[in-house]
């Protein structure tokens, strides 16, 4: 097989047994690898109905054939579950070299499944895998635990684990690999705790053997050569990383302030701008796994009292833990952004949920005694104390812990959640910008960016510009960004190449690697076969029509000032054009039709 | 004038690129165990640099091999492993202080940098350009600049 290892372990930690399995080829062919096949698997063995945080659910790390090859930018690995979030399927991914460590050691991808007695993890030396004691490390940071890891089984091995948030079951724990990379949403880390599986760390020395070398290294380099020129991938991400986004966005009047309720218009963006970072505290670019877009941080906070260092801040964590909370202190953003890392969770989700609350604490609807200490925008002390209360579940970090529509839900207001699906928002007002609000609307893991990133037309001009206030052709450029994000996420690639390359490269890439030789549509409705079928297995969860919406706020309080004041999302006016362009009834069930030429009649 | 391979390592953002192309070009796939070239990235401090064959003017390789089968390319100067004549001992690998010569086990041959006969693709696929391919007398001049740059830092700093 070529591109695909063939194969992967399947792990019962109730029984403690380690089977191998080899891979359909069909399943292949159908669902290409990681986010689409880890869904293909998923679905056929999981009860959608299932208690996410229970033993029935079970955990599917999946890597994609591009993985771990000289594709740039090609080291991702997915993990699929059903989120304690969301409730919703959720395919969370992640760069740095585990992904790429897995394949070598021979393995496509790990399916876990039920619930350990004690504390373990899973150590993978070739072809060799074993579960292993993890009461030493339980209680431990990500840092502590994989540096443990490392030396209790291989220095060279690559490490994925959970930190205290995921034992701790917080609902938005993410899976952290390489130290500083994540696999951040939904709750994916949650899932790991309640299974009782701290970390799995893999060692191999195989290599990824490919149908036409000589194809595949003039599709690779082709491609390489399109990011190269490219001024976003080329030469934007490499200097100010993501942060570049922050003065963009901006200016633009899209960077959400105080949990939406402001003008989307910063004042003192610039002093949480990626060119401020790399003029005050940038150490070095940090690239993943093969690529050679870079657009990594490492940054230093060399003195004071949020003395610390690490990789990121990005621009989702900056705006989360910044604007987001009124706060405009580079180095207390990327504290807490760090300590997301150590404790392993999301940061989007952290700061939505602390912005949710700080609303309801100055609104007086959360009463001061139930807090420790107030609730101010602006509160870089404050942060650092509720990120660790959040963590270990203290005082009111349990509330934080459960994610801004529970909190909201808790006082009675769970409109000030800004959340889709129970998941918080990303760093993009919906105001501003029409066609990322159906984005968010139809994303099948819950409110996110990197399911159809529309900022990139309708801000960036990528791959054309569009109206960002125009309702029009929103449904048919997000269909496609959808389809074609969810073919990016399943080959194993990073949604960045996405800048600088089509669907006729990405296709290239694959076909000349695997040998799989369908043409570039057939690929793409590979993509539109996964959105159906996470959306069937959504539909099959009991999540309805009624939760494809935006918080009320954005699509009835007009957008107080900045270039898009008096705005709204008008969502209704998309939604339905939506669902005919997908082939779905008006309730957004996807037609027989549909699901028959997707082959997807099964399910 | 010979050219060798300068590595930066303040300009490695720690990818790996070098050692998938590396392993390709050579293998036809991609295994960071069968490439020439490694990266090693130190995560806690945030540093990272590739290690290669150095082509030394006094290659331990050549002067151990029992049966003379490293010789030097006339061409590019690089250390050359004669698969015919090899016997395979492996006593290159312990030699070499960098550990820059390795066996591949999947086609049982002793590999090590051979400057891609004078077209080394780490260079060319580098993305942050931590590796260059320049002439050995011109490379120590660069080692100065990069230092002589850190003056100028501290020369900044102080007249701020």
């Amino acid at each position: 097989m070529f591109g695909w290892m063939g194969k992967i372990l399947r792990v019962n930690l109730t029984k403690g047994t380690i089977k191998e399995e080899k891979l359909k080829e069909k399943d292949l062919h159908q669902f290409i690898g990681a986010r689409g096949l880890g869904t293909k698997i998923f679905s056929d063995e999981v009860d959608p109905k299932v208690e996410p945080l229970s033993p029935e659910n079970k955990l599917i790390f999946m890597t994609g054939p591009l993985t771990g090859t000289i594709a740039t930018s090609s080291g991702r690995y997915n993990v699929i579950t059903k989120g304690p979030l969301t409730g919703a399927i959720s395919a969370s991914n992640s760069g740095g070299s585990f992904g790429p460590e897995l394949k070598y050691a021979g393995w496509d991808g790990i399916i876990f499944e039920g619930k350990s007695e004690k504390p373990v993890y899973l150590w993978i030396d070739n072809d060799v895998a074993e579960l292993r004691d993890a009461s030493e490390i339980w209680g431990k940071s990500v840092f502590e635990t994989t540096d443990w890891l490392k030396e209790n089984t291989k220095e060279e091995a690559k490490v994925a684990c959970i930190g205290q948030a995921g034992e701790n079951l917080v609902k938005y724990a993410g899976i952290l690999n390489d130290y500083n990379r994540a696999a951040g949403r939904s709750g994916v880390g949650a899932v790991m705790g309640s299974k009782n599986l701290k970390a799995v760390a893999v060692r191999g020395t195989k290599g990824v053997k490919t149908a036409d070398p000589d194809g595949f290294f003039a599709a690779v380099t082709e491609a390489r050569d399109k990011l190269a020129a490219h001024p976003v991938t080329g030469a934007g991400l490499a200097a100010f990383g993501t942060n570049i986004l922050v003065n963009i966005l901006n200016e633009f009047g899209g960077l959400p302030v105080k949990n939406f309720s402001e003008a989307a218009v910063f004042p003192t963006a610039e002093k949480i701008s990626g060119e401020y970072q790399a003029e005050h505290y940038l150490v070095r670019n940090k690239g993943c796994f093969g690529c050679s877009i870079g657009c990594g941080r490492v940054t230093r906070i060399k003195d004071g009292k949020f003395k610390s260092w690490g990789e990121g801040p990005e621009y989702e964590a900056t705006w989360a833990l910044g604007s987001n909370l009124g706060l405009d202190n580079f180095e207390a953003i990327s504290k807490v952004n760090f300590l997301c890392n150590e404790y392993g969770m999301d940061p989007i989700s952290f700061g939505g949920t602390v912005s949710c609350a700080l609303e309801m604490y100055q609104k007086k609807i959360i009463p001061p005694e139930d807090v420790e200490f107030p609730l101010n925008w602006g509160d870089g002390d404050a942060l650092v104390e509720l990120i660790k209360m959040t963590a270990y579940r203290e005082g009111f970090g349990d509330v934080l812990a459960e994610g801004s529509y529970r909190l909201g839900e808790k006082y009675g207001h769970p409109e000030y959640s800004m959340s889709v699906k129970k998941q918080e928002l990303p760093a993009y007002d919906p105001r501003g910008q029409q066609g990322i609000g159906l984005n968010y609307a139809t994303s099948n893991r819950g409110g996110c960016h990197v399911r159809g990133y529309m900022t990139s037309p309708e801000v960036l001009g990528i791959p054309v510009k569009v109206d960002p206030d125009a309702t029009e052709g929103k449904a048919e450029l997000l269909k496609l960004f959808q389809d074609l994000t969810a073919l990016v996420d399943s080959a194993g690639m990073c949604l960045f190449t996405t800048f600088g390359e089509g669907l006729p490269e990405i296709a290239a890439q694959i076909r000349t690697l695997t040998g799989l030789n369908i043409s570039d549509e057939e690929y793409l409705l590979a993509g539109e076969r996964i959105w159906n079928l996470e959306r069937l297995f959504n539909l099959k969860a009991g999540l309805t029509a009624e939760d494809d919406k935006l918080p009320p706020r954005l699509v009835s309080e007009p957008m107080k000032g900045g270039p898009h004041k008096g705005r709204v999302n008008e969502l209704d006016k998309m939604l339905p054009e939506y669902y005919k362009l997908r082939g779905w009834d008006e309730k957004g069930v996807p037609t027989e039709e549909k699901k028959e030429a997707l082959g997807l009649a099964y399910y | 004038m010979e050219k060798s391979l300068v590595i930066k390592p303040e300009k490695c953002t720690g990818c790996r690129t070098c050692e998938l192309i590396c392993s390709f070009k050579h293998t036809q796939e991609t295994n960071p165990m069968r490439s020439r070239i490694s990266v090693f990235c130190f995560e806690k401090v945030g540093f990272s640099t590739p290690i290669v064959c150095q082509q030394c003017s006094k290659p331990a390789c050549m002067e151990i091999c029992p049966v003379n089968a490293i010789s030097k390319s006339e061409e590019t100067g690089a250390m050359i492993v004669d698969d015919i004549k090899c016997i395979k001992c492996k006593m290159c690998t312990v030699a070499c202080p960098f550990g820059a010569t390795i066996y591949d086990p999947v086609l049982d041959v002793v590999a090590k940098c051979d400057l891609c006969y004078g077209d080394p693709q780490c260079v060319k696929y580098c993305p942050s350009k931590a590796i260059t391919y320049q002439a050995a007398d011109e490379a120590h001049i660069l080692r100065r600049k990069s230092f002589a740059e850190k003056f100028r830092g501290f020369y900044e700093e102080v007249n701020k």
